[in-house]
């Protein structure tokens, strides 16, 4: 059995008793002892074939007798993005990575008929060589807790049968019946639960200053604009569990007394609209949504609005600017808060994406479940997105509180071509680089801080050796220069000038004062500036600064990038001992900066050359005629 | 002709709050950028002075004024692609394409543009041609995919000219 089209087919919802028989029915239909086999792999996330492979499965198990048993659905993100595309086999748990199409007949054969497992696509431990069967076996896994991505991976997002197959809406649907309004809200206060966002405000009190404030109308708003390049968490929850950021807007809206929501999504995420989409009509279609939800005298509706690409609308009072069709500028100061005085003036709640999708398991599981987990100040899970030089890239989910170096090596696996470690990047274009000294910092909005970094929306950048931290700071106001949205003359213009001054060192250009100019610069940013964007997107360069200044000075003096990134400070070179004069690297050039023919040695022309490294790329191996050098020796 | 398409968008949003930027989206998703005189039609709807209309066009990244090729290659340049060598594949693309990131071929065959995140980290560095996803890229897969895709379009006879270089047009 395929998860078909059953929509239609469910009954609308009129009582709590109508979501649990409705839950009950479901398990029942699907027969006794299903088997679930989850395809990842969404058009958008990079991990091509999950499609294929669906189909494959669909093809392959109509020529089995027990086909009723077996249940195939294509599922959000299953974490491990590097080792895409990935199929589950629950309830055994088996994991299988880097599936293709013609893997399907032999695993429906040996997993589904014989269950035996097929060795070859097993995870196998990059360290001890080990083949691990299950899901839990594998470190990645191993010491994760998911809340928020909990049913990421696990349910069809374009079913809400599954959803409520598995407990959704039942935390909304209680919370209607039986919660006042202020019960919910002491509830989140007391989970500790703080805003995923970046800045981390209590999510209680945020309710509790908008349900106290005095407005004839009041909204709430899930903030999907997840602008920090090197973050996708929000892209995952909103495609891969739609319902559960839904339902995390009706049990907020109940208890703001709000009763239309918004989800502002990045235009750049078209799946994440559709399926967004998708979940309101079908939770609309069966009362979950709408006049009177699930019987109780509360009515709730949402819609979307698309992002249309500006950085500093993630700011809230920037992204209500845009919701009522201005250009997103944060209002001037002194200004209310949202919370009172949010869109079109009236009480409006901003959270996360994350923070909604936190809210239905508090309700369902305790405000002491979710407090248990973390640290002192920073209760609960958060979601990383592990990206960069790191082995396991990918999405992960541990208690706050766990260490830089647990993430990055234990979960991680560490880096990629065991590499020397560098530094670790954490809250994007706001937050800073952290360096090997420090990676058994815990991970909580507290103790970033203090490192000069940020918690941010959770991106974590890894940078290994070939990493150079000067060019890092340079991208980053690069970034921020571009996302200025031109208000404050310090950010406006002091970004460019950080940007200039970065761009001249690692141009070799750079004067040996610049370091502290680019201090002071940085210091007077953060004061005058009026929003979050400009308060800390001198980050990046202050933490460089602190952490890796003799980088800083080596660009300075020696004019020499360690890295080998800086295209000023390199040159590419053919060594004429090695060169085999094969003109692989001559056809590879894009620019036609190579010299030679057949049986004649190849050489760079330096003023064509734009350093792209191809050359180095299409040279092979076994010759490695091609270095790179940097450095005054040049 | 651009009159009728665009009354038809406006009739939809009548009456509605915070319309402006959801009906430049609509806008530019039936014509491709958002030509001049759509501007001041949607200026008069909404009873908006132009300059309002204009600031948000121009504030916002998604929106064009002017047209756009057939073929949008989008290069993310997002931290994760950047530390994997993004800039390297953009640059290559800029060479190949013989235009600057921002421009279209005189053809109208291709507009390159860079992306701050597309939230694909996890398979850094990517690229985007139109609706594709292209993961784990390098500039040696850059050069290759765009002389690919060229040939396929030539050879299924829809442009002959190959974009000069140099030659790009804002």
């Amino acid at each position: 059995m395929t998860t078909p089209d059953r929509q239609h087919t469910l009954p609308p919802i009129t009582s709590l008793d109508d979501l649990d028989s409705l839950r009950e029915s479901l398990i029942t239909s699907e027969g006794l002892d299903p088997v679930y086999v989850t395809i990842c792999g969404v058009p958008g996330c990079g991990v091509s074939g999950g499609q294929q492979i669906h189909e494959a499965f669909l093809r392959e198990i109509k020529t089995q007798e027990n086909e009723e048993n077996i249940i195939v659905k294509r599922t959000g993100c299953q974490g491990l993005c590097e080792k895409g595309p990935i199929v589950t086999v629950r309830p055994q748990n088996i994991f299988y990575h880097s599936v293709t199409p013609d893997d399907v007949p032999e695993i429906v054969e040996e997993t589904l008929i014989k269950k035996r497992c097929v060795e070859r696509l097993l995870y196998e431990d990059p360290q001890t060589g080990q083949k691990h069967r299950h899901i839990d076996e594998i470190p990645f896994y191993q010491k994760q807790i998911k809340v928020v991505l909990r049913n990421c991976g696990v349910i069809d997002p374009n079913d809400i049968g599954d959803y409520i197959r598995i407990g959704g809406y039942g935390a909304a649907g209680m919370v209607l019946a039986r919660w006042q309004p202020d019960e919910v809200i002491a509830c989140v206060k007391d989970s500790g639960l703080r805003g995923r966002g970046g800045a981390g405000f209590p999510t209680g009190r945020k309710w509790e200053s908008s349900r106290n404030a005095p407005g004839e109308e009041k909204y709430i708003i899930c903030n999907g604009d997840e602008g920090d390049p090197g973050a996708f968490m929000d892209r995952s929850v909103m495609e891969g569990d739609p319902h559960s950021v839904l339902e995390g807007m009706i049990i907020a809206g109940y208890a703001v007394g709000a009763h239309k929501g918004i989800i502002y999504v990045r235009s750049e995420y078209p799946l994440a609209v559709r399926h967004l989409t998708t979940a309101i009509a079908q939770a609309t279609d069966l009362g979950l949504l709408g006049p009177q939800i699930m019987g109780s005298s509360f009515g709730f509706e949402i819609e979307i609005v698309k992002g249309a690409g500006a950085f500093v609308c993630g700011e809230s009072t920037a992204l209500v600017m845009s919701i009522e069709g201005k250009r997103g500028f944060p209002k001037p100061l002194p200004r209310p808060n949202t919370s009172i005085v949010g869109l079109w003036g009236m009480p409006t709640v901003l959270n996360n994406v994350e923070t909604f999708a936190c809210v239905p398991a508090i309700v369902s599981k305790g405000a002491d479940w979710f407090a248990s987990m973390g640290t002192e100040k920073s209760k609960g899970t958060k979601v990383f997105a592990l990206s960069g030089n790191v082995k396991n890239t990918g999405l992960v989910e541990v208690p706050m509180g766990t260490t830089l170096r647990e993430i990055i090596f234990d979960i991680g696996g560490g880096i990629r071509g065991d590499r020397q470690f560098k530094a670790v990047q954490t809250g994007g274009p706001s937050g800073g680089c952290i360096p090997e000294s420090l990676l058994d910092l815990p991970v909580d909005y507290e103790s970033l801080a203090e490192v000069g970094s940020i918690m941010g929306s959770g991106g974590m950048l890894v940078m290994d050796e070939r990493t150079c931290m000067v060019n890092m700071a340079r991208y980053f106001l690069d970034f921020a220069q571009n996302e200025s949205c031109g208000q404050c003359t310090l950010c406006k213009l002091g970004t460019r000038q950080m940007f200039q001054l970065l761009r001249d060192i690692t141009r070799g250009e750079g004067r040996p004062d610049d370091i502290a100019v680019l201090l002071e610069l940085a210091e007077a940013v953060k004061a005058g500036s009026i929003c979050g964007l400009g308060q800390t997107v001198p980050n990046p360069v202050i933490s460089t600064i602190r952490y890796f200044r003799d980088e800083y000075e080596e660009h300075i003096r020696d004019k020499r990038c360690r890295a080998l990134v800086c295209r000023s400070l390199i040159s590419y070179r053919i060594k004429e001992y090695r060169c085999k004069a094969c003109m692989l690297c001559l056809k590879a050039c894009p620019v036609d900066a190579i010299i030679g023919g057949k049986r004649q040695v190849h050489e760079i022309d330096q003023s064509k050359c734009i350093k792209c490294g191809s050359c180095m790329e299409a040279c092979p191996t076994k010759f490695n005629a091609v270095e790179c050098i940097s450095g005054l020796t040049m | 002709m651009i009159e009728a398409r665009l009354r038809k968008i406006l009739a939809v949003f009548e009456g509605k709050r915070g319309a402006l930027v959801p009906i430049l989206q609509r806008v530019q998703e039936e014509f491709g950028y958002l030509p001049e005189e759509t501007l001041k039609e949607i200026a008069t709807f909404l009873r908006l002075p132009r300059s309002q209309v204009f600031s948000v066009a121009t504030f916002y990244a998604h929106f064009y004024l002017t047209r756009r090729g057939d073929h949008l290659v989008k290069v993310c340049q997002g931290s994760a692609c950047h530390v994997r060598g993004a800039s390297d594949i953009l640059e290559t693309a800029q060479y190949r394409l013989g235009i600057k990131t921002g421009q279209t071929t005189r053809d109208y065959e291709y507009s390159l543009e860079r992306v701050a995140c597309v939230g694909s980290c996890a398979m850094a560095p990517v690229v985007m041609i139109d609706d594709e996803v292209y993961p784990k890229m390098t500039a040696f897969k850059m050069n290759e995919l765009l002389s690919r895709d060229k040939e396929d379009s030539d050879k299924a006879g829809q442009r002959t000219s190959r974009p000069e270089r140099g030659k790009g047009q804002k």
